[in-house]
Protein backbone atom coordinates (compact mmCIF):
# COMPACT_ATOMS: atom_id res chain seq x y z
CA UNK A 1 0.00 0.00 0.00
CA UNK A 2 1.16 3.53 -0.62
CA UNK A 3 0.25 6.08 1.96
CA UNK A 4 -0.25 9.80 1.59
CA UNK A 5 -1.19 12.05 4.46
CA UNK A 6 -2.68 15.49 4.21
CA UNK A 7 -2.10 17.98 6.94
CA UNK A 8 -4.88 19.26 9.13
CA UNK A 9 -6.74 16.00 9.47
CA UNK A 10 -6.18 13.43 12.19
CA UNK A 11 -3.81 10.75 10.94
CA UNK A 12 -5.82 7.85 12.36
CA UNK A 13 -8.83 9.05 10.34
CA UNK A 14 -6.73 9.18 7.18
CA UNK A 15 -5.43 5.66 7.81
CA UNK A 16 -9.02 4.41 8.17
CA UNK A 17 -9.98 6.08 4.89
CA UNK A 18 -7.00 4.70 3.02
CA UNK A 19 -7.43 1.13 4.24
CA UNK A 20 -11.17 1.28 3.49
CA UNK A 21 -10.42 2.60 0.03
CA UNK A 22 -7.90 -0.13 -0.58
CA UNK A 23 -10.43 -2.79 0.44
CA UNK A 24 -13.32 -1.55 -1.68
CA UNK A 25 -11.11 -1.04 -4.71
CA UNK A 26 -9.72 -4.56 -4.36
CA UNK A 27 -6.17 -3.62 -3.41
CA UNK A 28 -6.67 -5.52 -0.17
CA UNK A 29 -8.90 -8.50 -1.02
CA UNK A 30 -11.47 -10.03 1.33
CA UNK A 31 -9.82 -12.30 3.89
CA UNK A 32 -6.33 -10.87 3.27
CA UNK A 33 -3.96 -10.98 6.22
CA UNK A 34 -2.64 -7.62 7.37
CA UNK A 35 0.99 -7.11 8.40
CA UNK A 36 1.72 -6.43 12.08
CA UNK A 37 0.84 -3.03 13.51
CA UNK A 38 4.51 -2.20 13.78
CA UNK A 39 5.23 -3.12 10.16
CA UNK A 40 2.23 -1.17 8.93
CA UNK A 41 3.27 1.81 11.03
CA UNK A 42 6.77 1.67 9.62
CA UNK A 43 5.49 1.40 6.07
CA UNK A 44 3.19 4.38 6.54
CA UNK A 45 5.78 6.30 8.55
CA UNK A 46 3.37 6.85 11.43
CA UNK A 47 3.31 6.16 15.13
CA UNK A 48 2.40 2.53 15.98
CA UNK A 49 -0.17 3.78 18.52
CA UNK A 50 -1.90 5.75 15.77
CA UNK A 51 -1.95 2.71 13.49
CA UNK A 52 -3.32 0.64 16.36
CA UNK A 53 -6.06 3.18 16.98
CA UNK A 54 -7.10 3.13 13.29
CA UNK A 55 -7.14 -0.67 13.17
CA UNK A 56 -9.21 -0.89 16.37
CA UNK A 57 -11.69 1.52 14.81
CA UNK A 58 -11.83 -0.64 11.65
CA UNK A 59 -12.41 -3.68 13.85
CA UNK A 60 -15.35 -1.95 15.50
CA UNK A 61 -16.76 -1.21 12.05
CA UNK A 62 -16.29 -4.87 11.16
CA UNK A 63 -14.07 -4.28 8.14
CA UNK A 64 -11.14 -5.88 9.93
CA UNK A 65 -11.17 -8.72 12.42
CA UNK A 66 -8.42 -10.11 14.57
CA UNK A 67 -7.69 -13.64 15.53
CA UNK A 68 -5.97 -13.95 18.84
CA UNK A 69 -2.91 -15.80 17.66
CA UNK A 70 -2.69 -15.40 13.93
CA UNK A 71 -3.13 -11.67 13.45
CA UNK A 72 -5.49 -9.31 11.71
CA UNK A 73 -7.48 -9.94 8.56
CA UNK A 74 -9.76 -8.08 6.19
CA UNK A 75 -13.36 -9.21 6.60
CA UNK A 76 -14.49 -12.16 4.51
CA UNK A 77 -17.97 -10.70 4.16
CA UNK A 78 -18.38 -9.66 0.53
CA UNK A 79 -21.73 -8.15 1.54
CA UNK A 80 -20.06 -5.76 3.94
CA UNK A 81 -17.48 -4.79 1.35
CA UNK A 82 -20.05 -4.14 -1.36
CA UNK A 83 -22.19 -2.16 1.10
CA UNK A 84 -19.16 0.00 1.90
CA UNK A 85 -18.37 0.36 -1.78
CA UNK A 86 -21.91 1.52 -2.46
CA UNK A 87 -21.79 3.96 0.45
CA UNK A 88 -18.55 5.45 -0.89
CA UNK A 89 -19.96 5.65 -4.43
CA UNK A 90 -23.04 7.48 -3.12
CA UNK A 91 -20.89 9.94 -1.21
CA UNK A 92 -18.74 10.65 -4.27
CA UNK A 93 -21.83 11.05 -6.45
CA UNK A 94 -23.33 13.38 -3.88
CA UNK A 95 -20.31 15.65 -3.78
CA UNK A 96 -20.05 15.66 -7.59
CA UNK A 97 -23.72 16.57 -7.91
CA UNK A 98 -23.46 19.35 -5.35
CA UNK A 99 -20.65 20.90 -7.35
CA UNK A 100 -22.57 20.57 -10.63
CA UNK A 101 -25.63 22.21 -9.03
CA UNK A 102 -23.40 25.07 -7.95
CA UNK A 103 -22.33 25.46 -11.57
CA UNK A 104 -26.03 25.69 -12.52
CA UNK A 105 -26.46 22.19 -14.00
CA UNK A 106 -29.50 20.06 -13.26
CA UNK A 107 -29.07 16.46 -12.18
CA UNK A 108 -30.24 15.38 -15.64
CA UNK A 109 -27.71 17.59 -17.42
CA UNK A 110 -24.98 16.26 -15.12
CA UNK A 111 -26.02 12.71 -15.98
CA UNK A 112 -25.85 13.54 -19.72
CA UNK A 113 -22.39 14.96 -19.21
CA UNK A 114 -21.27 11.73 -17.60
CA UNK A 115 -22.81 9.54 -20.28
CA UNK A 116 -21.26 11.60 -23.07
CA UNK A 117 -17.94 12.19 -21.30
CA UNK A 118 -15.95 9.58 -23.25
CA UNK A 119 -17.33 10.71 -26.62
CA UNK A 120 -16.62 14.36 -25.96
CA UNK A 121 -13.03 13.50 -25.14
CA UNK A 122 -12.61 11.70 -28.45
CA UNK A 123 -13.92 14.64 -30.44
CA UNK A 124 -11.46 17.09 -28.91
CA UNK B 1 6.15 0.95 38.81
CA UNK B 2 4.76 4.44 38.44
CA UNK B 3 1.92 5.20 36.07
CA UNK B 4 4.05 7.93 34.55
CA UNK B 5 7.48 7.29 33.13
CA UNK B 6 8.26 11.00 33.43
CA UNK B 7 6.76 13.45 35.88
CA UNK B 8 8.01 17.05 35.88
CA UNK B 9 6.53 19.22 38.63
CA UNK B 10 7.03 22.98 38.79
CA UNK B 11 10.51 23.06 37.33
CA UNK B 12 12.18 26.46 37.36
CA UNK B 13 15.74 27.10 36.27
CA UNK B 14 17.56 30.42 36.16
CA UNK B 15 20.97 31.20 34.71
CA UNK B 16 22.48 34.39 36.19
CA UNK B 17 19.04 35.74 36.95
CA UNK B 18 17.66 34.89 33.50
CA UNK B 19 14.76 32.46 33.73
CA UNK B 20 15.30 29.56 31.32
CA UNK B 21 12.43 27.43 32.60
CA UNK B 22 9.46 28.81 34.44
CA UNK B 23 7.31 26.42 36.50
CA UNK B 24 7.27 23.62 33.91
CA UNK B 25 4.92 20.76 34.77
CA UNK B 26 3.86 17.82 32.65
CA UNK B 27 3.60 14.05 32.87
CA UNK B 28 4.22 11.39 30.25
CA UNK B 29 2.78 7.89 30.21
CA UNK B 30 4.56 4.80 28.92
CA UNK B 31 4.60 3.84 25.26
CA UNK B 32 4.28 7.34 23.78
CA UNK B 33 6.28 9.29 21.26
CA UNK B 34 6.17 12.89 22.38
CA UNK B 35 7.39 16.00 20.57
CA UNK B 36 8.94 18.74 22.70
CA UNK B 37 8.45 21.60 20.30
CA UNK B 38 9.66 25.14 20.61
CA UNK B 39 11.79 27.70 18.83
CA UNK B 40 15.49 28.09 19.53
CA UNK B 41 16.12 29.31 23.05
CA UNK B 42 12.76 28.21 24.42
CA UNK B 43 14.32 25.92 27.04
CA UNK B 44 14.09 22.49 25.37
CA UNK B 45 17.71 21.52 25.91
CA UNK B 46 17.76 22.88 29.48
CA UNK B 47 14.70 20.78 30.29
CA UNK B 48 16.21 17.64 28.79
CA UNK B 49 19.45 18.21 30.70
CA UNK B 50 17.50 18.54 33.95
CA UNK B 51 15.63 15.29 33.29
CA UNK B 52 19.03 13.72 32.69
CA UNK B 53 20.52 15.26 35.85
CA UNK B 54 23.14 17.19 33.90
CA UNK B 55 21.59 20.30 35.44
CA UNK B 56 19.80 20.74 38.75
CA UNK B 57 16.60 22.82 38.82
CA UNK B 58 16.29 25.79 41.17
CA UNK B 59 12.76 24.74 42.02
CA UNK B 60 10.56 21.76 41.32
CA UNK B 61 11.22 18.07 40.94
CA UNK B 62 11.56 15.44 38.26
CA UNK B 63 10.59 11.80 38.69
CA UNK B 64 11.54 9.08 36.24
CA UNK B 65 9.33 6.07 36.82
CA UNK B 66 8.69 7.52 40.27
CA UNK B 67 12.39 7.93 41.11
CA UNK B 68 14.40 11.15 41.35
CA UNK B 69 17.22 11.42 38.77
CA UNK B 70 20.37 9.71 39.98
CA UNK B 71 22.43 6.60 39.53
CA UNK B 72 19.31 4.43 39.40
CA UNK B 73 17.63 6.41 36.63
CA UNK B 74 20.73 6.35 34.40
CA UNK B 75 19.79 2.83 33.40
CA UNK B 76 16.24 3.89 32.54
CA UNK B 77 17.17 6.79 30.26
CA UNK B 78 18.88 6.72 26.87
CA UNK B 79 19.94 10.24 25.95
CA UNK B 80 20.98 11.70 22.60
CA UNK B 81 22.63 15.08 23.23
CA UNK B 82 22.12 18.00 20.85
CA UNK B 83 25.76 17.88 19.79
CA UNK B 84 28.08 15.12 18.68
CA UNK B 85 29.17 13.03 21.61
CA UNK B 86 31.45 10.49 19.95
CA UNK B 87 35.21 10.51 19.82
CA UNK B 88 36.16 10.79 16.15
CA UNK B 89 39.25 8.64 16.53
CA UNK B 90 37.11 5.66 17.50
CA UNK B 91 35.86 3.14 15.00
CA UNK B 92 32.22 2.06 14.91
CA UNK B 93 33.22 -1.31 16.40
CA UNK B 94 35.04 0.42 19.26
CA UNK B 95 32.01 2.62 19.89
CA UNK B 96 29.76 -0.44 20.03
CA UNK B 97 32.23 -2.03 22.49
CA UNK B 98 32.13 1.11 24.65
CA UNK B 99 28.32 1.10 24.77
CA UNK B 100 28.30 -2.63 25.58
CA UNK B 101 30.64 -1.97 28.52
CA UNK B 102 28.64 0.95 29.83
CA UNK B 103 25.09 -0.23 29.39
CA UNK B 104 23.80 -3.65 30.36
CA UNK B 105 20.71 -3.07 28.18
CA UNK B 106 22.71 -2.33 25.00
CA UNK B 107 21.95 -4.67 22.09
CA UNK B 108 25.24 -4.83 20.24
CA UNK B 109 23.89 -7.18 17.56
CA UNK B 110 21.06 -4.79 16.73
CA UNK B 111 23.48 -1.88 16.52
CA UNK B 112 25.92 -3.79 14.30
CA UNK B 113 23.11 -4.91 12.00
CA UNK B 114 21.71 -1.39 11.67
CA UNK B 115 25.10 0.15 10.94
CA UNK B 116 25.74 -2.66 8.44
CA UNK B 117 22.40 -1.97 6.71
CA UNK B 118 23.54 1.58 6.10
CA UNK B 119 26.60 0.26 4.26
CA UNK B 120 28.92 1.83 6.82
CA UNK B 121 32.19 0.01 7.40
CA UNK B 122 32.37 -1.08 11.04
CA UNK B 123 36.13 -0.48 11.05
CA UNK B 124 35.81 3.09 9.77
CA UNK B 125 36.89 5.84 12.14
CA UNK B 126 33.93 7.99 13.08
CA UNK B 127 35.64 11.18 11.92
CA UNK B 128 35.89 9.79 8.38
CA UNK B 129 32.10 9.39 8.12
CA UNK B 130 29.88 12.09 6.66
CA UNK B 131 28.04 14.26 9.16
CA UNK B 132 24.77 12.57 8.25
CA UNK B 133 26.20 9.10 8.76
CA UNK B 134 27.82 10.12 12.04
CA UNK B 135 24.46 11.38 13.29
CA UNK B 136 22.81 8.13 12.18
CA UNK B 137 25.44 6.06 13.99
CA UNK B 138 24.93 8.08 17.17
CA UNK B 139 21.17 7.63 16.99
CA UNK B 140 21.62 3.89 16.38
CA UNK B 141 23.70 3.66 19.57
CA UNK B 142 21.03 5.47 21.58
CA UNK B 143 18.12 3.49 20.14
CA UNK B 144 19.93 0.15 20.53
CA UNK B 145 19.54 0.37 24.27
CA UNK B 146 16.46 -1.12 25.84
CA UNK B 147 15.65 1.96 27.86
CA UNK B 148 12.34 3.07 29.37
CA UNK B 149 12.74 6.70 28.39
CA UNK B 150 14.55 7.99 25.31
CA UNK B 151 15.48 11.66 25.32
CA UNK B 152 16.42 12.78 21.83
CA UNK B 153 17.61 16.36 21.64
CA UNK B 154 17.35 17.59 18.03
CA UNK B 155 17.94 14.16 16.43
CA UNK B 156 17.28 15.45 12.92
CA UNK B 157 18.91 18.85 13.20
CA UNK B 158 21.74 18.80 10.72
CA UNK B 159 20.85 16.08 8.24
CA UNK B 160 19.23 15.94 4.80
CA UNK B 161 15.58 14.89 4.34
CA UNK B 162 16.44 11.29 3.35
CA UNK B 163 18.57 10.89 6.47
CA UNK B 164 15.70 12.40 8.48
CA UNK B 165 13.36 9.73 7.16
CA UNK B 166 15.89 7.07 8.09
CA UNK B 167 16.26 8.45 11.60
CA UNK B 168 12.51 8.78 12.12
CA UNK B 169 12.05 5.25 10.84
CA UNK B 170 14.66 3.90 13.25
CA UNK B 171 12.88 5.62 16.11
CA UNK B 172 9.53 3.96 15.30
CA UNK B 173 11.12 0.59 14.69
CA UNK B 174 13.37 0.44 17.70
CA UNK B 175 11.54 1.77 20.71
CA UNK B 176 9.84 -0.92 22.71
CA UNK B 177 6.08 -0.49 23.11
CA UNK B 178 6.33 0.26 26.83
CA UNK B 179 9.04 2.87 26.40
CA UNK B 180 8.47 6.57 25.86
CA UNK B 181 10.43 8.74 23.44
CA UNK B 182 10.72 12.48 24.01
CA UNK B 183 11.97 14.23 20.86
CA UNK B 184 12.94 17.86 21.00
CA UNK B 185 12.93 19.63 17.67
CA UNK B 186 11.84 22.69 15.75
CA UNK B 187 11.56 20.70 12.48
CA UNK B 188 7.97 19.75 13.14
CA UNK B 189 6.75 18.85 9.67
CA UNK B 190 9.31 16.05 9.55
CA UNK B 191 8.33 14.39 12.81
CA UNK B 192 4.69 15.17 13.34
CA UNK B 193 3.35 11.99 11.74
CA UNK B 194 5.02 9.85 14.38
CA UNK B 195 4.03 11.88 17.44
CA UNK B 196 1.36 10.74 19.91
CA UNK B 197 1.53 13.94 21.89
CA UNK B 198 3.00 17.38 21.49
CA UNK B 199 4.29 19.83 24.07
CA UNK B 200 4.73 23.43 22.95
CA UNK B 201 7.29 25.34 24.97
CA UNK B 202 7.87 29.08 24.72
CA UNK B 203 10.25 31.21 26.74
CA UNK B 204 10.56 28.49 29.33
CA UNK B 205 6.85 27.84 29.83
CA UNK B 206 4.65 25.02 28.61
CA UNK B 207 1.97 26.51 26.33
CA UNK B 208 0.20 23.32 25.41
CA UNK B 209 0.37 19.58 25.97
CA UNK B 210 -2.06 17.62 23.85
CA UNK B 211 -2.63 14.52 21.75
CA UNK B 212 -1.37 15.30 18.23
CA UNK B 213 -4.48 14.00 16.45
CA UNK B 214 -6.82 15.90 18.80
CA UNK B 215 -4.88 19.09 18.10
CA UNK B 216 -5.16 18.52 14.33
CA UNK B 217 -8.85 17.78 14.66
CA UNK B 218 -9.59 20.82 16.82
CA UNK B 219 -7.58 23.28 14.74
CA UNK B 220 -8.16 21.69 11.33
CA UNK B 221 -4.45 22.18 10.67
CA UNK B 222 -1.24 20.28 10.86
CA UNK B 223 0.78 20.54 14.07
CA UNK B 224 3.37 22.36 11.97
CA UNK B 225 0.78 24.98 10.90
CA UNK B 226 -0.43 25.44 14.48
CA UNK B 227 3.17 25.84 15.62
CA UNK B 228 3.87 28.48 12.97
CA UNK B 229 0.83 30.43 14.11
CA UNK B 230 1.59 30.21 17.80
CA UNK B 231 5.24 31.12 17.36
CA UNK B 232 4.89 33.70 14.59
CA UNK B 233 7.64 36.26 15.01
Amino acid sequence: MTWTFLSGKPIYAQIIEQITHSVISGGLPAGAKLPSVRDMAREAGVNPNTMQRALSELEREGLVYSQRTSGRFITESEDLISALKEKTAREKTGSFLREMLLLGYTAGQAADLILNYGKAEKNE
Amino acid sequence: MSEYILDCGGITKRFDGVTALNNVSFRLRRGKIVGLLGPNGSGKTTLIKIINKLLVPDEGAVYIDGIEPGAETKSLISYLPDREFVNGRMSVTELIGLFSDFYADFRADTARAMVGNLGIDLKAKLKTLSKGNREKVQLIMIMSRRAKLYLLDEPIGGVDPAARDYIINSIITNYSPDATVLISTHLIADVEKILDEVIFIREGSVLLHENADSLREREGKSVDAVFREVFRC
